[in-house]
């Protein structure tokens, strides 16, 4: 998880301005050919990355003027008729408008309820003492986070079958009758959320487990001299000393919070369940790839990205007043 | 309550999330090794019962899955070259103190962190470059990221002293034999770190295989998965399709369709798993090192 936000260093800046005195001293051209010609070799292995970066992430910014065009292949981008606000009108005023927004909005919720488990978790493995058990339980939980989506999808499944599904087989031993949980678009959103728990749930506690070990151990000794009981040294030490990596972890949850893991939604979607299973993400998907309505689904994509910015820059707004910490 | 009791109540809640986890990859585990028929009924709930192995032999037997196997590895062996390629340079380029404009060149890497052209704008540049149903579809879009950049950026700065690549320089050295013969030999632990993470990304994968490609003989592993698994096209493979027919009923066809999706999820994760134990103490820090805040 990316969590350095990209200042420059110092030393950099140093760097910089060191640099930028030394270009007045002497002509300021002869100054960069000089050192250009010297440095060239670096200039160049800079090159295969950024030319990557110009192609593949600038040019699809670029493209997204689209949203706002007819785009038509043999015009490309920019030459593609201009029509406004079209598209997105078309989007709103449709019958599926609500729909898309509130399956999307809800789901995106329900992760963000389940935000602290994976630091419960953390706090609970913390406490273990340091031994076969505590290792056995970290490997054996992270292990789900390597399985692919479509496995993951696969066990779902074969395990929600309604005949021969592990989980019918148990409800029908405690006396219930058997269901079929993926045609029905109650379960849908359940099953997406607590899959998903059980593959990242270990995986996610890596962080909290990291800055827990940061805890400095003389403020647990004083406070156990001072008699303070387990429970209490984890409230008042441990969780005010992770304090930071949770906000800034939030944070970026928020900044993800409309990019649910859209792939495994497509997965798990058919035509039973799309009553809640349809997101605004799976709905891009349909319009542009299948149906090819790229100005369209460009549109829709593009208010997708609004609403996460939107949440994103008031979370992290929200994050400075109440604490200390933010992204930026 | 006491610190003893509070020891006891916290390895029980623990032990249940350790279960709650781990028993549906044990039922994977046995079920694809069991009598479908014990399976499909309820009777295997936890350990094997009457081991048999036929699931694995109607995996093995089946065209698609060896041909969705064998573009896999392709595509993460080229995928890991390509990864690499671009990376590394460029990770070691600015973690030199000599490069002018680094505050820019960074943040316009950092900025496709925050932004992106979104699906579509994507995947016309990827068909306007001509990559559509070609292995560079897989292998080329989302072969570098920014985190990876930082990650490696970092690992350079803190292992490349500068002494070295200025006194390699005194004796005549260019920067691409310092990037190539000094940087990249003392750089193994973040080059096996970043292959493996980008590696374990592309066996995966299946969403881009899915709209970048059309020619069945180019699908990865995953999509032949889904199919086998999501979408219940059993009859795809010969191999099953005659085991399956020969099978008799329809009952027993469904039976022994559902032992072989067992199969299939072990033996596609199988390569993971087996490296697994191996490699995770470099997974775990690579995500510390993308979390040291700089």
């Amino acid at each position: 998880m990316p969590l350095c936000t990209g200042t420059v260093q110092g030393g950099e800046v140093m760097a910089t301005k060191n640099a930028a005195d030394h270009a007045l001293t002497t002509s300021r051209r002869q100054n960069f050919k000089k050192h250009f010609g010297a440095n060239w070799q670096v200039y160049a292995l800079l090159m295969p990355a950024i030319t990557y970066f110009i192609i593949f992430n600038y040019i699809p910014m670029y493209g997204v003027q689209i949203a706002f065009k007819d785009y038509i292949a043999n015009l490309g981008f920019w030459g593609s008729p201009f029509v406004g606000f079209e598209h997105f009108e078309r989007f709103f005023d449709s019958y599926y408008f609500w729909r898309l927004l509130k399956n999307t909005l809800i789901l995106s919720l329900y992760e963000l309820l389940l935000f602290p488990l994976p630091i419960i978790f953390a706090l609970a493995l913390h406490e273990l003492s340091y031994g076969k058990f505590k290792r056995w339980s970290q490997t054996l939980t992270y292990a789900p986070h390597f399985i692919s989506v479509v496995v993951v999808v696969g066990m779902i499944v074969a395990f929600l079958d309604p005949i021969t599904g592990l989980v019918n087989h148990i409800i029908e031993f405690f006396g219930g009758t058997s269901q079929n949980f993926l045609t029905d678009p109650n379960w849908f959103r359940h099953i997406f959320v607590w899959s998903g728990q059980w593959q990242s749930l270990g995986w996610g506690t890596i962080i909290y487990l990291a800055a827990l070990a940061g805890v400095n151990p003389e403020l647990l000794e004083a406070a156990k001299v001072d008699g303070a009981s387990r429970l209490q040294r984890i409230m008042h030490i441990n969780i005010p000393a992770i304090m930071p990596t949770i906000v800034v972890l939030f944070i970026l949850n928020m900044g993800n919070f409309m990019a649910i893991g859209f792939q495994k939604v497509l997965l798990l979607q058919n035509n039973l369940n799309s009553e809640t299973s349809d997101i605004i993400a799976t709905f891009v998907y349909e319009t542009g790839i299948l149906e090819g309505q790229y100005s369209f689904s460009t549109a829709v994509g593009l208010f997708e990205s609004a609403i996460n910015i939107i949440v994103l820059v008031s979370a992290n707004y929200l994050a400075r007043k109440v604490s200390d910490n933010s992204l930026w | 309550m006491s610190d003893k009791t509070f020891d006891i109540l916290n390895k029980i809640f623990v032990s249940i999330i350790v279960l709650i986890i781990v028993y549906p990859l044990i039922f994977v585990i046995s079920a694809s090794i069991s009598d479908p028929a014990a399976v499909s009924t309820g009777k295997m709930w936890l350990w094997p019962v009457d081991i048999t192995l036929d699931g694995f032999k109607m995996v093995f037997q089946n065209k698609d899955i060896w041909m969705g196997y064998r573009n896999t590895i392709i595509y993460v062996v080229v995928g890991i070259l390509v990864h690499l390629v671009l990376l590394l340079p460029c990770a070691y380029a600015l973690s030199r103190p000599e490069v002018r404009w680094k505050t820019g060149i960074l943040w316009f890497i950092l900025f496709t962190m925050l932004f992106n052209g979104g699906m579509i704008p994507t995947y016309l540049v990827v068909k306007n470059l001509g990559m559509l149903d070609t292995m560079w579809a897989i292998v080329i879009p989302g072969a570098l990221g920014a985190w990876s950049v930082l990650v490696a950026r970092a690992f350079f700065q803190q292992n490349i002293p500068n002494q070295l690549v200025e006194a390699a320089k005194i004796d005549g050295a260019s920067d691409f034999y310092i990037f190539y013969k000094i940087a990249l030999p003392l750089s193994v632990p973040i080059i096996a770190v970043m292959a493996l993470f980008h590696g374990v990304g592309l066996w995966n994968q299946y969403f881009s295989a899915l709209i970048y490609l059309s020619d069945r003989n180019l699908f990865p592993l995953q999509l032949i998965l889904r199919e086998i698994l999501v979408l219940n096209e059993m009859s795809t493979g010969e191999g099953v399709q005659e085991i399956a027919g020969s099978a008799g009923s329809f009952a027993d066809q469904v039976k022994i369709a559902a032992q072989i999706k067992y199969a299939v999820m072990i033996v596609s994760t199988l390569p993971l798993i087996m490296v697994y134990p191996f490699v995770q103490r470099f997974f775990v820090q690579g995500v510390l090192i993308g979390s040291v805040k700089e």
